[in-house]
């Protein structure tokens, strides 16, 4: 425990008493979102996000493979993220802590449930050969939320991906289906706050992870901490996250248009 | 030959109905009914406090160490215990052997389980300790992490840990486009939606809570209240499977 996450934690709480943010913002505002495409030539697909200090590059990378058993016509989704030693002093070196685990299975979440990728379209010889997609997380400098910039990253990097050519079948656009948008809320006492920034964060009593499709239907959500949610409160933060992910769905495809 | 015949009874398996037009599920139940439940406390000798769950086909032990001094020393925290809940699939728990030792999966439902239960645990009363929960899981049939984490609870409970509730977990889902309760393997499968809920009854207070696949908003209100009136009924199972430990009735 370090003294100043625990000075940090009277002063977040008595400006949240007041109604204040410590860096001013509205309680259902996002920090500046950025996103920069195609940084990475190896790359098929990459996405540069940056979210407030948080910064987080995600890499697409494809790969031929053997469809699992029970889905022979389908491509296959691989997501991974690396907490690397250089984006905080809290990280460590060595294989993937439980946090790290939990962050790529979320973002995982969100996708796969969310039907980003049209995987039966990634299918070459049913039963046989598809395509393996790799989509790896890679948190660059830490200073809150890697749920929703992991979220930002990997649809942009997929929407802007490309299928490489195989065997004489030409190269396309990675078929995309749906835009799921990520929206993660911390519960510091009783303030429910947007895209905690990292003091934020170690002060929350529980976190809250909502995804939506451009439909509004609900496509994946992850409780976190080891606080509680009130069933109002449940219904309070869909509400918001279901009106905030369209905005932020609209910053996206404005940022990743070609 | 032999791949056509798989290929066929998979396609079956996909376009079976998992809900008949009496609104029956595969194994007769209705849509707000849970699989049968049995509870058990104190069954075994080493751990300070155990259980054992029945919860369909599932079957799960959970066991309790501690409070004891958390080791190594840096993960200790001065101001109050913490809880390390260990989710584990034993290998011949499924139809496919699953490879034994943690996975990731494993290890994120260990995450929030352990996130779940330091919610009701009063671990301001623990500086410095761990209390360790291991949950075994020896037959698998979907809601393993609920039967896991209802058992849990009981075992803390067994082993005199202070607690401000029990916790008690029940999902709810969506199959053929309706809102269930508590899906068992083939629902789980084949259905369109999966939402874990975990609960401190007396409060109603949501401590854990996931969800993945396709809800509407209405759905999942429904899907949310569902789950916890599961959830209430099988506090009531906990605390007679805590009274009958103690000799009650």
């Amino acid at each position: 425990m370090d003294i100043m996450s625990l000075v940090n934690k009277d002063f977040i709480k008595a400006r949240l008493k007041e109604g204040k943010r410590i860096d001013g913002r509205g309680f259902d505002d996002v920090r500046d979102l950025e996103i920069t495409t195609g940084l990475i030539g190896t790359a098929e697909g990459s996405a540069l996000v940056r979210l407030g200090n948080t910064r987080i590059l995600v890499g697409v990378k494809l790969a031929v493979d053997k469809p699992f058993p029970d889905t022979p016509d389908e491509g296959i989704l691989i997501t991974n993220a690396e907490l690397r030693p250089a984006a905080s002093p809290t990280f460590e070196q060595g294989p993937p802590n439980p946090e790290a685990i939990e962050f790529a299975r979320v973002v995982d979440r969100g996708i796969r449930e969310g039907q980003t990728i049209d995987l039966k379209k990634l299918c070459i010889a049913e039963g046989e050969k598809v395509w393996v997609v790799f989509l790896d997380i890679h948190v660059l400098d830490y200073d809150g939320n890697l749920f929703d910039a992991g979220n930002y990253g990997a649809v942009s990097a997929l929407l802007t991906a490309k299928v490489p050519e195989h065997e004489g079948r030409e190269s396309f656009d990675m078929p995309v289906l749906h835009t799921p948008v990520s929206c993660t809320f911390a519960k510091i006492d009783s303030s429910l706050l947007l895209d905690p920034g990292l003091e934020e964060e170690g002060v929350a009593d529980a976190r809250l992870t909502i995804v939506f499709d451009e439909e509004k239907n609900l496509r994946a959500m992850q409780k976190g901490l080891d606080g509680s949610f009130k069933r109002d409160e449940i219904k309070e933060l869909m509400d918001r996250a279901s009106r905030k992910s369209e905005e932020i769905r609209k910053i996206i495809d404005q940022k990743v248009k070609l | 030959m032999m791949d056509e015949v798989i290929k066929d009874f998979d396609r079956e398996k996909k376009e079976m109905k998992l809900i008949d037009e009496n609104g029956k599920r595969i194994d007769g139940r209705s849509a707000e009914e849970l699989r049968p439940v049995k509870m058990k406390v104190g069954v075994l000798n080493r751990a300070d406090g155990s259980a054992y769950i029945e919860w369909g086909k599932n079957k799960v032990v959970a066991a309790v160490y501690g409070p004891r001094e958390a080791q190594p020393r840096h993960i200790q925290n001065p101001l109050k215990g913490i809880v390390q809940a260990r989710y584990n699939m034993v290998s011949f728990s499924v139809t496919d052997r699953k490879r034994p030792g943690p996975d990731r999966r494993s290890i994120e439902i260990s995450k929030i389980i352990s996130e779940a239960l330091e919610a009701a645990v009063i671990t301001e009363s623990f500086p410095r300790t761990t209390i360790d929960v291991s949950m075994e899981v020896l037959q698998a049939d979907a809601g393993t992490r609920c039967a896991g984490l209802t058992a849990a609870s009981l075992a803390l409970a067994d082993a005199g840990v202070p607690m401000k509730d029990l916790v008690v977990a029940c999902a709810a889902g969506k199959v053929d486009g309706q809102v269930v309760l508590d899906l068992l393997k083939e629902e789980d499968n084949y259905g369109q939606a999966d939402l874990p809920v975990a609960i401190m009854p007396k409060s109603e207070e949501v401590v854990l809570l996931q969800m993945d696949g396709h809800l509407t908003q209405e759905e999942f209100d429904r899907a949310l209240s569902m789950a916890i009136e599961g959830c209430k009924k099988l506090y009531e199972m906990q605390k007679e499977a805590l009274k009958m430990s103690v000799g009650g009735e």
